[in-house]
Parts: structure tokens; sequence; C-alpha cells
């Protein structure tokens, strides 16, 4: 079945068609909002007569399974058979179910979907729920607190009755104000039917037969492919173009030029790509970013975080510093690097745009972590509301912050425009590992005072970096007096030391950066958890029960320490060259610790990491199997930015292309990876961004145990752990 | 041009020098292989031509021709390859999008060398990128699909 005319153009009455292609996806998934037929006791239920149940799921499904946890969540209080339940997403209507973590906006980014989403879903299902129970108590003349429900069924015990859902809905309204729900009312964790258990995904299925549709598989008639030729450095654009061979290309139509690139439009993406090869382009000089070279930055940035004279915004203060440092019996200082990564989305960036004729209104296909923040971004460029641009989210093949984005939305909006045609534009790898807005660039210094017994009295942790909110969201900077919250993220500590400084130096240097999987905690942590693990070693004490001492009112942190150190075996001495490493995260109100063995190839410098073990506590555990799954690919993502990735830049120009030059773990260097999910009856932490923080660190701590050198610079190139060897 | 793809025989309006990946995703409408560098780098397109197991990104169509293709859609009718039913059991996938790669990739091994060793999958796999990090379940899945009983059904 294809997608007719009228589907692409219909975008008014708040109904928007099924998208399909050959044949749509297989399982209970549609990847857009298609308004069922049936009761719905309120905005996030559907029940059919047929007992079918369609719930919305307001997260977008980048891997990390959103799109099973969240239903489970009102499926669970409204007491719903799992096996009845469809999924569709929350187009973007924000105002019915945007994300109360961010402001109320559909994003899905910084682990927050769960934590923010889990007491409303709940009070939802629970609402909607006590809606079906009402309508039954009402038609039998029963009180409804002699109601109960088994999956998907009422149930009056005392006449010994029981209807189905499905039945209800044939006869049940909506009354005119629903029920006031609140956290009493809520099921207790031993009532639990779903939470907790080991659910399959629900997109699984699609994902196996090539049937998911991800935005790069959108297609509509009369659709057009593109590409763009960007400009080398940022903020330039083409000075001069010469076209000439590129229109000669069979099945190209169109040569447009933007602000910041040169768009190629043609009849297949390979006449495209073609096309694009053969434009002669000359670019403006002259912009900010051409000064921008990775060593320069990064001496620039280093010797900012060393000069203890100039002082940074306090990101976080606690006691007085400046006494404890004077009076200590030792001083330990470490300065820390860590340079670009690139997100690497298997995916490469995407859009599919159709702008009316009239260019006011559009509709798009698009794998984004919001679709709201697509339709701002389309609606600026056309110079409309955002009420007129229509998001179609599809499966995201890869988000890890990179789909919060929206330039390749806007390359789509633009070019579609211009031709007036449904334009597809693809990024090819090499635009997308050169255009990515990386992870920041970052020099830290820390400094930590020692009295006589060995405890640390005072930590000073100062991060030099540019802002990420001071270009997308400069209210969210000033509020937070210039601090930048994802940027700075992971610098508090649990540790128990009495005085306390975090600085934050806010350095523009013209190159944009963006939020990266674990954004501020991928770094932050690295330097903090490797130095304290360092303090510990200097003092020959062992740095699990260094650490342990210093979290000894933290119940949390304690069990997942002692659970992994005991997986691991942390005291059995390791043989064939290997050596453990541990470090600690709590970020995202979770708490993970891990230990990794790993051993060094001495001539070569190359580091191999076997096996990783992980204990975590993220509060309630929905998915458990999940959330292990989240751990185990997080453990691997952090193995292959701590050893081998790196964006570097020469004049504003980046020197890596592809995945030859910019290699991500393959299977043959990837550790085995023991996760143990510890449920605990907390408020559900972070999930999608916590296993990677303490892999670095734990990596760079057991290789000092196995070379007496400390790395400090990430990534883990062989020949900085060779030089770091030779001291 | 004239190719087999997934059993059945279909005309093409394109060149021989097109990458095979851009018929199968856009003159077919196949889109379960996915385009992911290139350049042969990650193998998300691989599909097979004769059961063997090719980057169809780097794979010119007139290369293909004269060949029997096999797309992840062609894999089996319902999901039902020991592959795809151990992607189930062992719940490998998170984004998916290099899945389509993976699995067409191993399912060349299985055809092969039905009871591989740990290190023959580790050694087949490793030009097959995924970002999510799911190796330790795609080693997993491979391994309970060599040891199940079913014998795997010849292709499309």
């Amino acid at each position: 079945m294809a997608i007719t005319r009228r589907s692409f153009i219909a975008t008014g009455a708040g109904l928007t068609f099924a998208f399909a292609v050959g044949r749509g996806p297989r399982g209970r998934v549609s990847a857009v909002f298609a308004q069922g037929a049936g009761f719905s006791p309120n905005v996030w239920v559907t029940i059919g007569a047929d007992g079918t149940i369609t719930i919305v799921s307001p997260a977008a499904e980048m891997g990390q399974g959103g799109m099973t946890a969240l239903p489970v969540l009102i499926a669970e209080e409204l007491d719903a058979d799992w096996t009845k339940v469809k999924i569709v997403g929350p187009g973007t209507n924000n105002k019915a179910y945007g994300n109360p973590g961010f402001g109320g906006l559909l994003v899905t980014a910084a682990s927050r979907t769960t934590p923010a989403y889990y007491m409303p879903l709940r009070i939802a299902g629970a609402q909607a729920r006590r809606v079906l129970l009402d309508a039954v108590a009402e038609r039998w003349g029963v009180p409804v607190s002699e109601l109960t429900t088994e999956p998907s069924t009422v149930v009056h015990a005392g006449s010994k009755r029981k209807i189905s859902y499905g039945e209800i809905a044939t006869f049940a309204t909506a009354p005119a104000e629903l029920p006031k729900i609140v956290p009493a009312d809520l099921k207790k964790a031993s009532q639990f039917r779903l939470i907790g258990k080991k659910l399959p995904r629900v997109e699984l299925p699609s994902k196996i037969d090539g049937s998911a549709k991800f935005g790069i598989d959108a297609d509509v008639p009369d659709m057009l492919y593109a590409t763009v030729l960007r400009a080398p450095a940022q903020g330039s654009g083409p000075a001069s173009l010469d076209d000439a061979a590129a229109k000669a290309v069979a099945g190209v139509t169109a040569v447009i030029p933007l602000p910041y690139g040169v768009g190629v439009v043609a009849t297949s993406y390979p006449a495209a790509q073609k096309g694009k090869a053969a434009l002669k382009v000359t670019w403006k000089t002259g912009v900010p970013a051409e000064a921008y070279s990775t060593d320069k930055v990064a001496a620039d940035y280093e010797s900012i975080a060393r000069d203890l004279g100039r002082t940074g915004l306090p990101a976080h203060k606690d006691g007085a510093l400046m006494a404890e440092m004077a009076s200590a019996a030792k001083i330990y200082e470490a300065v820390f690097m860590t340079e670009h990564v690139y997100h690497a989305t298997m995916e490469p960036m995407n859009a599919l745009a159709g702008v009316s004729p009239t260019g006011d209104t559009a509709e798009i296909w698009v794998g984004t972590q919001s679709p709201n923040l697509t339709q701002f971004a389309a609606a600026g460029v056309l110079k409309t509301t955002p009420d007129k641009i229509t998001v179609h989210n599809m499966m995201l093949g890869g988000g890890f912050g990179r789909r919060v984005e929206q330039d390749f939305v806007v390359d789509a909006v633009l070019l579609s425009k211009a031709t007036g045609k449904p334009v597809k534009v693809i990024w090819s790898r090499e635009d997308d590992v050169r255009h990515d807005k990386y992870r920041p660039l970052t020099a830290q210094l820390l400094r930590a005072a020692v009295d006589k017994d060995g405890t640390i009295t005072a930590w000073r942790h100062r991060l030099v970096a540019p802002s990420f909110y001071g270009r997308t969201n400069p209210r969210a900077l000033e509020a937070a007096k210039g601090i930048d919250t994802p940027v700075t993220e992971g610098m508090e500590i649990s540790y128990a030391i009495r005085a306390q400084l975090m600085e934050y130096f806010r350095e523009e240097r013209g190159q944009d950066t963006g939020v990266w999987r674990a954004v501020g905690s991928g770094y932050t942590k690295f330097a903090s958890e490797s130095f304290l693990d360092e303090i510990a070693r200097k003092q020959n004490v062992d740095p699990v029960a260094f650490r342990l001492k210093m979290l000894k009112d933290n119940a949390r942190a304690t069990k997942v320490i002692e659970t992994v150190t005991a997986m691991a075996e942390w005291k059995r001495p390791r043989k064939n060259g290997r050596a453990v490493g541990f470090a600690f995260s709590d970020a995202w109100k979770s708490y993970l610790a891990s230990v990794v063995e790993v051993s060094v190839d001495r001539k070569t410098g190359k580091i191999r990491v076997h096996e990783v073990w992980s204990a975590f506590d993220c509060g309630v555990a929905i998915l458990p199997d999940n959330i292990a799954a989240q751990l185990e690919g997080s453990a691997i993502f952090g193995v292959s930015h701590a050893l081998g990735e790196r964006i570097t830049f020469k004049n504003g120009v980046v020197e890596q292309s592809n995945f030859h030059d910019y290699p991500i773990l393959r299977m043959a260097d990837a550790p085995d990876v023991h996760v143990k999910v510890i449920g605990t009856d907390h408020p559900p932490g972070g999930v999608g961004e916590a296993g990677l923080p303490p892999i670095a660190p734990a990596i760079g701590n057991a290789v000092a145990v196995l070379t007496g050198a400390r790395l400090r610079h990430l990534p883990m190139l062989s020949e900085r752990v060779l030089a770091a060897m030779k001291g | 041009m004239l190719i087999t793809v997934n059993g059945k025989q279909v005309d093409v309006g394109a060149e021989p020098d097109t990458m095979l990946l851009w018929v199968l995703r856009d003159n077919l409408k196949l889109t379960g292989t996915k385009f992911g560098c290139g350049i042969a780098q990650c193998g998300a397109c691989t599909v097979h031509l004769d059961g063997n197991p090719v980057r169809s990104c780097s794979t010119p169509l007139g290369t293909a021709a004269g060949t029997k293709i096999t797309t992840i859609e062609g894999l089996s009718a319902d999901a039902s390859h020991p592959l795809q039913k151990a992607w189930v059991e062992e719940q490998v996938l998170q984004c998916g999008y290099c899945q389509s790669g993976q699995i067409m990739q191993a399912a060349a091994l299985l055809a092969k060398n039905p009871k591989p060793t740990r290190a023959q999958i580790v050694a087949h796999m490793n030009g097959n990128l995924c970002r999510c990090g799911t190796y330790v379940r795609i080693l997993r899945a491979i391994e309970r699909a060599a040891k199940s009983s079913a014998p795997a059904k010849k292709e499309a």
C-alpha cells in the first residue's frame, strides 16, 4: 500500500494517516500516531471492543527501550493484558504528552524520560482503570469498592461476575471530570504484574525482518533525494559556485546554494552523490572557526585550568576550601584532558520534508529525539508557527544526543521549499563524521588536600569547556547563573569530603559542541574517579576501601560497590599480565559501580579490555533485562570512546571522515560484560547514559596497576600509553 | 536490468554501476538493508549473493546480476530463521539499525559452518559495527541459533 497524495497533504484535523511503504512494520507498533477506534478513558488509552488497548508512548525510540518501558507503566496501573496492548507515538502533541522533565516539550534525552514520566504515567493508567470501574459499578449497581481487576477484566467477587475491558468499552463514557488519582491509590510493588518482569521489547520483531521504518526509510510519491556539500569550517558558506558539471549528471534536478553549503537534488540518491562530487565551490573565509585547531585549543584550555589565580563560576561549593587546603598534610594535583568525540549513530542524519506550495506548512518524516524541536526548526526556516509543521517520528537508528539537533531537518525543509517537491536529504557518512556537534574538548584540574590520617579534607575540580546551553538554551544558562548543567554534569560527588569547590570556566572558541551520551559525566567522572584512585594508591589504601569509607552513610552506593567487587572477585590477583580497575558513578540519581579487567601490550601500548562487571541501582527497575542491555551497550560504547575515539580539528576542519579513521569498537575488541541490576524501591533514575561514566576511569586505574603509569588524556591512544609508561 | 531478489526476478531501471544498496532500497523499496558508511566498513548493508555475504553499498548492480540476491526480507517468510528466533530470545538489539546486516552476516556463517567456535564467530562478525554495543548479545544469539536443532531453512 503506497501512501496517498491526500495523506501527504492532510495535516489539519489532528488526524494523520498511517505511513506505509511496502508492508508495514511487523508487530504491534505504529511509528506514527493513528487514532484507533474505541473508548478513550483519557488521552493515553484507547480500548477497542475487541479488547485491543492502544497506549500512547511519548518517547522517541532510539534503542533505549522507552517505547516499551513507558507503556508498561500505564498498562501496569490499568491492569491491562499486555498481550493486547498496541503502541502509538505522541505525534507533536506536547500539551497532552510532553515530558515533565523538559518543561513539557516532547524531548527524549538526558536520561530524563522514565524518571520524569514514571508517576504521571502510572497515575494515567490508574485513572483509566478507575473510569472503567466506575462504568461497571454504575451498570451493575454495585459499589465501586467491591470491584477488582484481573488483566483486562473487571471482577465483582460477590456476584461472581466478570466483564472484559473490551466489553466495557462498548458502553462506557468518559466522565466530564476525570477521577483524581493520588499516589496512595497506586499499586504496591508486590502487586506489579509487569514492572520488574522480563518483557520483550515491543518493536523488536520489526527490527529483525527489515520491516521497521527508520527516518531514512521514509518514502512519499514524487519524492526527490538530496545531499548537501557543507562548508568545511563552521559558519562558512559558498563564495562562488560552478554547478555546470553537477547539473550535467543524469538525474540531478537542481543545485541549490544554501547559507552553509550547496544542496544537490536528484531523482536518486546515487545521482545526488555524483552531482555533489562534481560541484566546484570556493568557500567564504574569515569565519571564527578557522582559528580552531585541537592542539591550540587544548593547550589554551589546559593553561586556564592550571592558572589557580583565575576562579571559575562555582558549580558547587561546600565548606572552607582554602582553609582546608592551607592546613593539609599533603596536596595532590592532576590535569585531565579529553578530546572531541563523534556520535557515530549507525543511521546517518537524514530527513524527508514536504513543504506546501504556499510555503507556510510542512510535513516531515524524521527520526528525532524531539518532534517539538523539529517543529520549531522547520517553522523557523519557513517563518511560520510550529503548529503548521506535522512531524512523523520514525525509528531512530541511534540517538546518543545527536538527534536532539535539527540541522538535517533544516536541510530537508530548505531543499523542499526551493524545489516545490518532497525531498529526502541523506548525509553521507563523511558528512556525518565531519559536521557533528561533538562532545566538548575539555581540560580539568583537580586538587585534593589530605590530612595526616590520609583522609581527603578538601576537593577542588576545575573544568574548562565551552557551553551547550549558550547556543541552544540561553535562558537555562542564565537561570543557572552561567553554569551549563549538561556540560558540568557529574562534577558533584557523593563522597563525604567536607570542603568542595567545583568551578566551571566557559571558554568559547568558535566551534559548536553538543550533547553526547553521558555528556559532562563522561569526562568529569573520568577525571574525578581517576584522581581519587591515584590518591588511594599513593596512600597505599585499596581504592575500593578508600571510596567505601567516604560513602559509609550512603547505603545504595555501598551496595553496588560491594556487589560488583564480589562479582569481579576484586581481591583475586590476576594472571597473564592482567589487572582490574574500579570506578563509581552517581550521575542521574542512579548508582553504578564497575570493575574492568585489562591488559596492555607493553611494546605497542595497546590496551585491551577483557571483562567488565557492573552493579547498578537505578531505583525501580521497570524492565530489568532492557536495563542490563543498556548497561552492556554503554560499557562497550565507553570502552570504544576511552581507547580510540577522537575528532581533531585543524584550522576549523575535521581531520577524520569515516569508520576507517574514526574507529568504533568492533566485536573482536569488545569485552565480555556482566551486569547485575539491583532493583530498589527508589524513584527511577537515569539508565541510558548511566553505564558510560565509570568505564574510562576504571580502565585507566587498571592500567596504572599494570604499568604504574596514569593515563590522564582521553582517548588512551597507544602512543599516549607508551609515553605515560616512559614517565 | 534483470536481477533475482528473494526468489523473484525483477526488472530494475538502474545503471550497472549503481550500487546494489540503492537499487534494493529505493527502486525495490526493500528498506531493511541499511546505508551505514558507503565504503564497506560497517556491514549495515550486508546482503547475500548466492549465499555469500557482501556489502551492497560497494557492490555494483552489474556484479549482482546473474546471482541470487537475498536480503533480510527474504531470509525467511515469517521471521522463523533460527537466528531471527535467537535474536528475539536474547533480546539482542537496541536501535536495530545495524541488525539486518548483523543477521545476514551471521546467517551466511551458519549456512556454511553450522557449529562455529566462538573465535570463528568473532572473526566472521568483526566487519559489522554496532554502535549500541550489542556484541555480547549478538554472540550469545548466534551460539544459541547454532545450538538449536532446527535446521536452517533454505534461502529463497
